[in-house]
């Protein structure tokens, strides 16, 4: 194995790992504050549909976004309302808006596309481009011309070339990583991963993160200080809806073209694997998603493992990441605790 | 003191959380512009309209009375067990091994050591979670969607790499030896001359689910170990202190779980495929999920859920046929059961039980 593969593999890694790396924060947040989430999947296959079918008819991926977010808002906010306002069990809650994103995405992609639950392949064509022309003015304003042309433009997400990736990739070593593996991502490649260090600032250095943690080890003592447990709770699994929002959109408009049916295949439960396997910590997360990633890019790009005398077949690669972490949950590996407080609904008056 | 009539704890509660699921699925019919009254007017007659549709409806009612009840054994004792789907499968592979591998002189025979072999692979399967969680303390839930991610591509290379029949393409295994089809349904009513069900794979099995049934209601109701279950799904700390061991009726309660979802593999296996293919469970294990949750966990409830998603399925299969909708719908209705009738249960158990205390204490004054 030379070295260009080996960037190459790391490449693919990166852009295979930033959907679970977002989703992965996403659910520590919601599991910080005490809430279990196992909708994660749905809410992304939420996500990656609202995004892919509002970026097809508007032609605009920021649109696209915003209705990826709008998306799996939604379903946390039944979320919300089963397991924090009703009480309910959570992890029936997650199981049903499971079924219902599976559900829905198909149903409404047939309503809207007629194309079996497929949205249209999103690429740059002049019949997607009629509803943005006001948006074109109002950016042409502040950006000009060019920009904006390019902002309303854009069914999908593109790479972003980082500056001097062209100049610099000559260079030995350095060269390639720098214009393969850190340049050519899409924006939310590099948004997924500065949320890293943002989530363990908000959650280790301000007060709101304070609270948030406080809420999922000891709900009771918070309600105590005089904060609502229910306000933290909502807004631990509102800022969960976004990252998965961000974490579909992704999906849907940047690593693939467009959303076809249960496209997430799994990847919310490999993020709340992935979860498990961090402890429940934000840089844990980092590691975690990228060795996720790494074993995803690594079973791509060898169907059949070959190490020597034995043959590691690729269904065995795939399933790597749920055995680890039931490895990881049987404590051999060192234990992860999750909070303390988590799966338990408050009530406030026993 | 009860805030609430049994009766209305027991039927009245699940009956409006139904309707609210029910009317919520009318809504998205409307909303992707189709009428909801010819939706199910389209699925009554394709589910229930003729003998071919009762067929099916029971074929489907077989596999989700072996799911449903799995959920709900587990969830006596407070396990919420989601890895029907992996035990399922991995109960299909026991009865491929049994149906290939044993040469087999009649189909009661075989029938019953396919059952041997279903539930084994089944139990085995929820064995690891089982004893992760009463040992180790790792959560049951999580195991078991690791454990069916782990059955998916376990299943995936056994069809591939071992049970594929010399140069077939088709990821499944050989046919199953003559010897161990199983009579359907139809081939009964044809021994008395009627014609029923023609080419519908409800079979024997459907039978064994009924008898299953009155199992999973002896042993929870009219067993030691039942009411061990039952104690230990209520308190656990009771439980131990009653001198019943946590970690005894985890592991035996999930081996009757898996087993019982392992089981549901002589329906799609053995009496409907007659060979092991991929993805044989197609979604069932999860639908045993909403079949525990409305049918409250009683044997009753599951056959009645059971029949109910049966008459879904069916309906949901002759809706994408017959008009615009997908079958997907069956997914959002199933969504929706789960989410009124497990999640938000509160939602109208609250005002229920508000009224009921407010009309009692109206009575007394």
């Amino acid at each position: 194995m030379d070295f260009n593969t080996i960037i190459q593999i790391l490449d693919s890694s990166v852009r295979l790992m930033t959907p679970l790396l977002l989703a992965c924060l996403a659910g520590l947040y919601s599991e910080r504050a005490g809430v279990f989430d196992i909708g994660l999947e749905g809410k992304m296959l939420m996500a990656a549909f609202t995004a892919a079918t509002v970026a097809a008819l508007t032609g605009n991926v920021w649109l696209g976004l915003c209705a990826g977010i709008l998306g799996s808002l939604m379903l946390s906010l039944i979320h919300g309302l089963a397991s924090i306002t009703f009480r309910g069990n959570q992890l029936i809650s997650g199981v049903a808006i499971n079924f219902l994103a599976s559900g829905l995405t198909v149903l409404l992609g047939q309503k809207i596309f007629g194309l079996g639950g497929r949205t249209p392949n999103l690429t740059p064509g002049a019949e997607l481009q009629a509803i943005t022309t006001p948006f074109h003015d109002w950016l042409s304003g502040i950006f000009g011309p060019d920009m904006a042309a390019t902002l309303t433009t854009m069914p999908r997400f593109t790479e972003i070339r980082l500056p001097f990736a062209e100049a610099l990739r000559d260079v030995p070593v350095i060269g390639p990583i720098y214009a393969e593996l850190i340049s050519g991502h899409s924006i939310l490649v590099y948004v997924a991963f500065l949320c890293v260090p943002a989530t363990w600032w908000l959650l280790n250095r301000t007060r709101f993160g304070l609270r948030l943690r406080a809420v999922g080890e000891n709900p009771a003592s918070v309600d105590t200080a005089g904060v609502s447990v229910t306000r933290l709770r909502f807004a631990a699994v509102a800022i969960c809806g976004v990252l998965c929002g961000l974490a579909g959109a992704y999906l849907a408009t940047g690593l693939a073209a467009g959303f076809v049916k249960d496209m997430t295949a799994g990847r919310g439960f490999i993020a709340l694997a992935a979860l498990i396997f961090a402890k429940w910590r934000p840089w844990g997360a980092l590691g975690a998603t990228f060795l996720f990633g790494l074993l995803e890019a690594v079973a791509n790009r060898y169907p059949n493992l070959e190490l020597g005398p034995i043959t590691i077949p690729s269904m065995f690669m795939n399933a790597l990441p749920y055995i680890l972490t039931v490895i990881i949950l049987a404590g051999f590996v060192g234990r992860a605790i999750p909070p303390r407080a988590g799966g338990e609904p408050y009530v406030k008056e026993r | 003191m009860d805030k609430m009539p049994k009766w209305a704890d027991v039927i009245l509660t699940p009956l409006i959380s139904l309707f609210l699921a029910f009317a919520i699925s009318a809504l998205v019919i409307l909303a992707i512009g189709e009428s909801p009254w010819e939706a199910l007017k389209t699925m009554v007659t394709g589910a229930m309209g003729s003998s071919y549709g009762w067929g099916f409806t029971l074929y489907y009612t077989t596999n989700f009375i072996f799911t449903g009840l799995a959920v709900s054994v587990a969830y006596h004792a407070s396990l919420f067990n989601i890895g029907g789907e992996g035990q399922a499968g991995l109960g299909g592979l026991g009865v491929a091994m049994v149906c290939l591998f044993i040469p087999w002189p009649h189909w009661t025979l075989a029938l019953l050591g396919a059952m041997v072999g279903a539930a084994a692979f089944g139990a085995a399967w929820a064995y690891v979670p089982a004893i992760l969680q009463a040992k180790r303390g790792s959560h049951i839930v999580i195991t078991t969607i690791m454990f069916n991610f782990i059955a998916a591509a376990l299943m995936n290379w056994v069809l591939v790499s071992w049970l594929r029949p010399v140069g077939s393409m088709d990821p499944a295994s050989a046919n199953f030896p003559a010897s161990t089809h199983l009579p359907k349904i139809s081939d009964f009513f044809a021994a008395f001359g009627i014609e029923w069900g023609q080419h519908t794979p409800a079979n024997v099995t459907f039978l064994i689910a009924l008898l299953a049934c009155v199992a999973v209601w002896a042993l929870i109701w009219r067993t030691k170990l039942g009411y061990e279950i039952r104690a230990f799904g209520r308190s656990e700390s009771a439980a131990r202190y009653a001198g019943i061991s946590p970690v005894r009726i985890t592991v035996i309660t999930m081996l009757i779980s898996g087993g019982l979802a392992g089981l549901m593999a002589i329906n799609n296996v053995m009496g409907e495929a007659e060979r092991l293919i991929l993805n044989n469970v197609e979604g069932a294990g999860f639908i045993g999920i909403a079949v525990a949750l409305m049918g409250r966990n009683h044997p009753v409830g599951v056959l009645l859920a059971a029949l109910l998603f049966g008459f879904l399925y069916q309906g949901g299969g002759e809706l994408a046929l017959w008009t615009s909708i997908p079958r997907e719908l069956i997914i959002v209705i199933q969504a929706l059961v789960i989410l009124f009738t497990g999640a938000l249960d509160n939602m109208v158990r609250m005002p229920l039980e508000r009224f009921f205390t407010a009309r009692r204490l109206g009575k007394r004054a």
